[in-house]
C-alpha cells in the first residue's frame, strides 16, 4: 500500500501531507482546513479561465469534491496544491467546452499570434503608475488587460506568476513541455506589459495654452 | 550583447535564474540600452502589479456559503 511521501528532495514533509493522512483516516475537519487554505486560489484560477463568475463558483466546488473523492489516487509525488490546481484547470476547460458547444477549447487555442513578442512601446512608465487609479479603476484595467490575452498564454501567466507555481509544476499541470511554458510565459509577460503601457505611461506635461484657446 | 539576445534572457533575468556571468553581461547591456532598461523595469512591474492585486476576489459571504456546500457534500460522501 503506497503511503504519501514527502515532496522529493525536501527534508521536511509539506504540512498538507499530515492533513491528507488525517482525511484518509476519516477526519473531515482536516479536509475543511485544506479547503479553507486553497479555495481562494482555486476560485481565482477558475475565474481567469472561464471568465464567468457562476462557472468559477461551480468549478471551485466541483474541484474540491472531485479531489475528495479521488484522494486515494493522490500519490504524493507532486504537491497537493498542484494536484488540486490540475483538477480545477480541467474542470474549467470542461465548463468552457460546455458553454461553447461545438467549438474546441484547449490551452493550445489562439496561440499562433506573434503580437507582443517584439516590444513596440518603449516609453517609460510613471513611478508607481497604479497609484494614478483608484482600486476599482485599477481592477478594471487589470481584468480587461489579462482577459485580452490568448487563453494558452493567460493560463501559463496566472499559474506561474500570479499563483506562484514553478515552471516545472506549470508544465506538469497543463501537460505542456518546459520550453513551451517558458515561451508562453515570455510572450504573456511582454503582451501584458505592452497593453498596460497605454495606462501607465508617464504623463506628458499639459500645456496651459494652445489647443482650444 | 544585442537587444534580441537580451530579450531571450529577459525571463531568466527577472526570475533570477541566470548565471553570474550572464547577469553581468545583461546588466552591462541594461546600462547602455535605455529601451531594454524600460522593457526590463516595466515587465517586472507588470508581474508585481498582477501578483499584488487580487482582481477576482471571493467575498467572505460567498466564500462561507460555497465552503459550507462543499463540506456538506463531503460529509454525505460526495
Amino acid at each position: 500500500m503506497p503511503t504519501i511521501q514527502s515532496i522529493a528532495g525536501e527534508l521536511e514533509p509539506h504540512p498538507d501531507v499530515a492533513l491528507i493522512e488525517r482525511v484518509r483516516g476519516g477526519d473531515l475537519s482536516a479536509y475543511d482546513t485544506l479547503v479553507r487554505k486553497y479555495e481562494r486560489q482555486l476560485f481565482r484560477i477558475a475565474q481567469h479561465i472561464t471568465q464567468n463568475r457562476e462557472d468559477a463558483e461551480d468549478v471551485m466546488q466541483d474541484a474540491f469534491l472531485k479531489a475528495y473523492e479521488k484522494l486515494e489516487q493522490f500519490q504524493g509525488n507532486s504537491k497537493f496544491y498542484t494536484w488540486l490546481v490540475r483538477i480545477a484547470v480541467n474542470e474549467s476547460l470542461m465548463r468552457l467546452r460546455k458553454r461553447r458547444t461545438g467549438k474546441m477549447v484547449s490551452i493550445d487555442e489562439d496561440i499562433e499570434t506573434e503580437e507582443g513578442s517584439v516590444p513596440r512601446d518603449l516609453a517609460d512608465w510613471a513611478p508607481d503608475p497604479e497609484q494614478n487609479y483608484n482600486q476599482a479603476e485599477l481592477g478594471e484595467i487589470l481584468r480587461k488587460t489579462i482577459q485580452g490575452l490568448p487563453q494558452g498564454f493567460r493560463i501559463v501567466f496566472v499559474l506561474r506568476d500570479v499563483e506562484g507555481l514553478s515552471t516545472e509544476e506549470t508544465a506538469e499541470t497543463l501537460g505542456l513541455s518546459i520550453p513551451a511554458v517558458k515561451s508562453r510565459l515570455l510572450r504573456a509577460r511582454l503582451q501584458l506589459r505592452e497593453r498596460l503601457s497605454r495606462y501607465f505611461h508617464r504623463k506628458k506635461a499639459v500645456k496651459k495654452t494652445g489647443v482650444g484657446k | 550583447m544585442t537587444c534580441k539576445e537580451f530579450l531571450a534572457l529577459l525571463d531568466d533575468m527577472i526570475d533570477g535564474t541566470v548565471t553570474a556571468e550572464a547577469r553581468a553581461e545583461l546588466e552591462a547591456h541594461l546600462g547602455r540600452c535605455p529601451h531594454c532598461e524600460v522593457i526590463f523595469n516595466t515587465t517586472r512591474k507588470t508581474i508585481e502589479i498582477y501578483r499584488s492585486h487580487e482582481i477576482y476576489e471571493l467575498p467572505a459571504s460567498l466564500r462561507d456559503r460555497l465552503h459550507a456546500a462543499i463540506m456538506a457534500r463531503c460529509k454525505k460522501g460526495c
